[in-house]
Parts: C-alpha cells; structure tokens; sequence
C-alpha cells in the first residue's frame, strides 16, 4: 500500500504536539507502520512549526517534502498557505480559520495576505476550511482546536469513529476525555 | 508491545535495558529528552550537571567506580566535553560508558551544524549511528557490552530527525549487571607522560580491532538490490534512500561509522556499477572509500550544507517531482519570538533604547536579536557574552565601556559565564555583565540548574546564590533589577555602566511559561485614548498588534506584565481586559 503522508502545521504553542500524538496512537493501533517527525527548541517559540505523520505497511523517511503531502492539517489560515507546496495534486488543506499575526505583521513590516485561502482554492486546491476555534469554544476550551480538526481529517481517513474516540481516551488526560470528544463530534459533523 | 518513541525516548530505553547505573548531562537540543526520559527510571541515578564537561567527567567517575553509566549533550556540547574525551579514549572503561551526542544538520536551533563523527576519528573511539528509533533503542543497549569488550568510550551519535522522530519500537528487559570492583590501576587511568604514552599504542591496536569488528559487526549491513546502482549511506539519510529506491538499489547501511572496516567497503564496491556515498553534512564515509581507492559519487552531487530529505535524492538523481500549488500573495516570515510577556524584554528593551552594544549568549535571549528589538550584537557559544565583552572593552576606549554589556542566562551563567566573570575582576576591564535569571533553562524546554534550587527529579537541592557567587567571584557592585519595571532597569543599566569598575546587574523575573508563575489579567487599550504613536509596538510583543493604526492587544495571549504601559504616554493601555 501506498504510505499516506500527513502534515500539522501551525504556530508554535498551539497544541499540535498532541493532535500528533493522538495520530500516532490511533494508527499504530491499527496495525500500521508509522513515523512522527516534530520539531523542539528554538523554534516553538512563536514560531512556524510542522509535523509530520507518515503511516502505511513500511515507512522509511520520517519527513514530507514537496507534493508529497496527502493532507495538510493548518492551525492557523497563513501557516496553511506557507506549506502549500508540500501538497500533492491529490491532496486536501483542512485549515482553520483563525489568524494569527506574525511578528514582520505586528511591528508592520509586512501585510498578512487575507485572502490567501481563496488564492490557494483559485489555483484548484482542494480546501476545508473550519472555524475550529468556535467549535473548540462550543465543546468548552479553545484548547480543543487540535481535537476539532483531527475529527475534520477523520472523515477523510477510512477509519471508524469509534477508534478514534478510544485514541482520544488513551492520549489526552481523563478529566479532559468528555470536552475532547464533545469538540471532536462537532468537528465530525 | 509495539511502540512509538521519539529516538530520545529510545536512546534512554536502550541505556536503561543495557544495564545504566548513572547518567549526568546538561540540556542541549536535540538531546535534551534522553535525560529527561532516564529521570523517570527509579533505578537509574541521573542529573543535570552544570556542562557537558562536568557530565562527561561525572560519567567517566561512574565508569571507573565500576558500573555503566552515560552522558547526552547537543553536538556543541562535545566541544565543551572534549577535553574528557580525548584522553577517556587513552584510559578506556571499568564500567561501560557511553557519550551520546546529538547534531543538528539545518541548525533548528543551534548556532553552527558541525559533524560530531570528527571527534571519533580524532579521540580514536567507536561511534555508532542509528537510523530511527528501534535502532536508537538497540545501539544504545548494546553500546555497554561494546565499549566494555573493546576498553572505550563509545560514541551514540544522533541527528534531529533520528531524536525527534517517533517510530516503532519493541521494548525488552534490563540485563542485570553486577558492578565491577574498582582496584586502582595507576598504568591506566593516571594520564601523566609516562603512563599516556604507553596508553598510546593500546588505543591504536584498539582501532585497528574495532576495524577488523566493524566488518562482521551487527551494526553494518548490506542490503542487495542489484547491481547497477550501490549507494553508501547511514544514519537518517538511509531512510531517504530506501524512501526514494526501495529494493531498487543495493545499500550498505554503515551503523558504526568510526572506524570503518575496508573489506566489507571494498566487496561491496565491487558488486555494483556505479557507487554513490549518501552522508548529511561532511565527506567522512566518502573520505574513506577514496583512501581505499573506491571510485565514488559523493559531494558533487549532495551539499554539505544543511539536512537532506527524500526531495534531496530525487533531484540529485534528476527524478521529476510534480509541479506544486503556491499562493500569489508573499507570505510573511514567522520566525521564533520572545513570548508574551517575557521577563526578558523589559531589559532588552531598555538596552536597544539607549543603545547600548550588546555581547548576547546561548538562550531563549538570543531571540532579542530578532526585530524590532535587535538588540544584540554577536552571539558565539555558551559564556562568549562575559569572556568577550572584556577583550571588547579592553581594546575600546572609555567610551566603549561605557555603552556595552553581556547578557547571559542563569543556566549559561553556571555553564561557562562564571570562569568569564573571574577574568573580568581578575584582568581588571570595566565590564558590565548582566545575568537574566528567569529561574530556568528556558530555551530547551524548562530544565532545572544550579540556581533553582531543585534537581532534575524536581526534589529541592542546593541552591546557588547568584548575588554573593559574584561578590566571591571578585566583583564589588552586584545588583537585583526587576525586568518588568523600565524605571529601574534604565537606571540599573546606566548607573552600572557609568562605574569606573567591573559589576554585574541581575535580571531577575521567572519564565512566564512557568507553571508557578500566575498570569495578571489581561491588558487591553482605550481606543479613545490611543494616539497611533505605536510606541508599543516598538517591544516585539506578540499580543500587541497594530489594526487600522491604533493599538490591540490580544487578551488571549497578554499576561498582563504592564512594561507596554510604563511606555504608553497617553495612558491607553489600561488594567482589566476581558480574558477571552
């Protein structure tokens, strides 16, 4: 089978750390191979950030590179937009809407593009955005962001419902557990 | 039961399966999770020592003691460690000891991407090299028996991708090791003149033993796949190769790459066509197949600059990649940043203002260099900030003095910055040091030190008095400033340069990432209030943005610090935003 290659990408501090985890945990429990490729240090700090998932019957590189990306899951609507390339002809963004001003922007140096996901979509990208941050609020926490667009990448993925919210029982912590699956059957729906 | 663990974790499990009774390192990305991994296993004594070199030595105590013990530190760190490396390769083992060293090809967060496999071929000791995480596993477990068998330090030479990287592992059990007695061996261990250069000759025997091992040995292989194409490689870059070729290619897939064996090389040559080397940063394995007089393909095909990927092979060998979609719009940079909130803006701030010149270090503060702030002036290695701002000054005139500080963090201080301070009193130059004490090893993820009055197990320890470190160090005018109050760094800054004798300002706030620090609420700005003058702005805080040329402040990200309203001069910024 063919490896399904998939990349969370976002601003550093934003949880992405766990929507990997619990991917990593959901696909080795279902049999596969799988590499997770993160990135620490000095560029978590408010910096742009990528993981990478890989899964299939044998993984060799843990990284994703250009055309190569199955699924692009952004965090953040510019982050999408810079790691655009990675995606293959194939492939399919699920951004969340939010913006998040990059320091050039803040100190007005530079002009955050807010067009930028119609810009991606004209060019014939196939596109989900979500407003994961309303959604994540509804279920309790703006902390539930990752949750609300793992569920998004679930309707994707030819796995059940159910494997994920055990996946999400077995990663995040129990007095969490409720607010997570309430944030991910919102992102499902 | 299959696994994922990042190669850190998996470093630390082979450590603890391979018998480690002790481990000590200082924090260094990409190492730093191997240390912190062994802390949660009861039975194994680790800490956090100041440096890499006290880790090493602290290691090569616990060898000689007679059990298995290990130290991990970031490629930089070897430098600091090198000194106990060089001649640990002359004394050899009691116990096993293993020195893990983590690069950093692409430099994600180092100051320069050195190649760690030359200190094995310098300090003539193995070094092995996993590919992912279950290798990482089982080269760790069984660098013991190794370094052991063959009486050396054992190098573990990881990479970001192989450190950061989850994939799967199987876990077994701990072996049982008995410690071995201690008797004293002065042949061995004491390297005067006479005993070294008898030493001398066993380490040159014991590299060409650990040649003659590496041809047979189980952590080299060759994987055939015809005969056309043979390519070289180890390490991460061997998942490349096997990404792009499969069982195309035939692959020898070096695990030990010090020292390299020459019959398993030459074999291998003479089986296939056409012989690539594959190797991130630096022509080793490539140097050793033109000594023996292979015909090989290396780096006029692959840089030595930087981390390759799958991407890297197909253009080399001029496979087509599809075209890929892009945005027409620029899309702005979003490079790292002091968080909101940081205890070191005030200060850094205060220092761009008056622009002072300053000698920066090894630390989250090294991201004052960044706009607006830009506050730095060179950054080298842990302790230059101290260590140069005295040659700076002393080759300057009084003026220069006057307008230039260090700056370098607690753990850095404890690092390297203390043996600078001594020279600045000692030597005698008028240099201002300050020291940013935020109470942590910030940048590597929250690690404890020397000045935090806790270990690594987060159980209370003694704690370093940095104030009365630096009167016995020699200096006279040691002061405490808050960061978050401008007034009183402004006039820590200016009184202490203005002093005819060396001092040092303590910066001292926690990190705000801290779990034990409390967030204020939220700033936020009157809107009628608010001038446009964007002074604010001028701080590089993440939560202050400028819309439609007034001032916002983000009150999810504000923790309400209150240095942008010390700037405000019109009182805009006020108290009691609405957390979201």
């Amino acid at each position: 089978m063919k490896t399904t290659n998939i990349m969370i990408v976002g601003v550093g501090g934003q949880g992405s750390l766990l929507a990997s985890k619990l991917l990593g945990r959901l696909l080795l429990d279902e049999g596969y191979d799988v590499k997770v490729s993160e990135v620490h240090g000095m560029s978590q700090r408010g910096g742009s950030v990528v993981t990478y998932v890989r899964f299939g019957e044998r993984v060799f590189s843990p990284v994703i590179t250009e055309g190569e990306a199955d699924f692009i899951v952004s965090f953040e609507k510019l982050e999408a937009a810079r790691w655009a390339s990675c995606l293959s002809s194939t492939g399919r963004i699920i951004v969340n809407t939010q913006q998040i001003d990059p320091m050039p922007v803040l100190i007005g140096n530079a002009t955050y593009p807010e067009a930028v996901l119609d810009e991606l979509v004209a060019k014939g990208v196939a596109l989900d955005a979500v407003d994961a941050l309303s959604l994540a609020e509804e279920a309790g926490s703006a902390k539930a962001v990752n949750i609300v667009l793992m569920a998004r990448l679930a309707k994707y993925l030819s796995i059940p419902e159910e494997k994920w919210l055990t996946a999400i029982e077995k990663t995040v912590k129990p007095r969490f557990v409720e607010m997570n699956k309430k944030a991910f059957a919102l992102g499902y729906k | 039961m299959k696994q994922l663990m990042i190669g850190n974790e998996a470093v630390a499990r082979g450590l603890y399966e391979g018998g480690l009774a002790l481990v000590s390192s200082y924090p260094g990305t990409p190492s730093t999770e191997i240390t912190e991994f062994l802390s949660a296993y009861g039975d194994i004594h680790s800490e956090w020592a100041p440096n890499e070199k006290v880790a090493a030595e602290v290691a090569f105590g616990a060898s000689l003691g007679g059990v298995r013990a290990a130290c991990a530190m970031k490629h930089v760190g070897l430098n600091v460690a090198a000194d106990p490396l060089f001649t640990l390769s002359y004394t050899g083992v009691n116990g096993g000891l293993v020195i893990c060293v983590a690069d950093d090809p692409a430099m994600h967060s180092s100051q320069n991407e050195q190649d760690s496999r030359h200190y094995a071929i310098a300090a003539k000791v193995p070094m092995l090299e996993p590919a992912d995480s279950a290798e990482a596993l089982a080269f760790s477990r069984d660098a013991f028996a190794l370094s052991e068998q063959f009486d050396t330090p054992v190098l573990l030479r990881m990479c970001t991708r192989v450190s950061h990287s989850q994939s799967v592992v199987e876990i077994g059990e701990r072996v049982s090791v008995q410690p071995k007695p201690y008797e004293k061996n002065g042949a061995k261990y004491i390297m005067m003149p006479g005993n070294a250069k008898k030493r001398h000759p066993f380490v040159e025997e014991r590299t060409k033993a650990l040649a003659d091992y590496a041809e047979n040995c189980p952590f080299n292989r060759v994987e055939m796949g015809g005969t056309e194409i043979g390519i070289i490689t180890s390490g991460t870059c061997y998942q490349y190769v096997k990404e792009v070729f499969g069982d195309s290619v035939s692959v020898l897939k070096i695990g030990m790459p010090h020292p390299l064996p020459e019959k398993l090389f030459t074999d291998f040559a003479a089986k296939v066509k056409k012989l690539y080397v594959i190797e991130e940063l630096d022509p080793i394995i490539e140097t050793h197949c033109k000594n023996l007089g292979l015909s090989v393909v290396g780096k006029e095909l692959f840089s030595p600059i930087g981390e390759y990927s799958q991407a890297t092979i197909r253009a080399a060998f001029g496979i087509a990649t599809e075209a890929v979609p892009t945005a027409d719009s620029d899309i702005p940079a979003r490079p790292p940043m002091m968080c909101a909130g940081c205890p070191h803006r005030g200060l850094f701030y205060t220092l761009s203002k008056n622009k002072i010149a300053v000698l920066g270090d090894i630390g989250c503060y090294t991201l004052g260099a960044v706009p607006p702030l830009s506050a730095l002036d060179s950054t080298l290695c842990m302790g230059a900030s101290v260590s140069g701002v005295h040659g700076f000054n002393l080759v300057g005139d009084a003026a220069r003095s006057q307008k230039t500080v260090a700056v370098i963090g607690d753990s850095t201080f404890m690092h390297s910055g203390m043996t600078g301070l001594v020279n600045i009193a000692y030597n005698a130059s008028n240099s201002t040091v300050i020291i940013l004490d935020n109470s942590i090893t910030g940048m590597t993820g929250h690690q404890h030190n020397p000045t935090t009055g806790y270990n690594i197990k987060g159980d209370p320890a003694a704690k370093v008095d940095l104030e009365a470190l630096c009167r016995a160090l020699g200096i006279n005018r040691v002061r405490v400033v808050d960061p978050y109050d401008l007034a009183a760094c402004e006039a820590a800054v200016k009184e202490e340069l203005a002093a005819e004798e060396p001092s040092v300002i303590i910066s001292r706030r926690p990190c705000v990432l801290l779990k034990t620090v409390k967030a204020n609420p939220p700033l936020s700005v009157n809107g009628d209030k608010c001038k446009k003058c964007k002074k604010c702005a001028t701080l590089g805080c993440p939560a202050i943005s400028i819309k439609d040329g007034k001032a916002h402040i983000d009150s999810t990200l504000c923790v309400g610090c209150d240095v942008c309203m010390q700037l405000c001069k019109f009182d805009a910024i006020e108290k009691g935003g609405d957390r979201a």
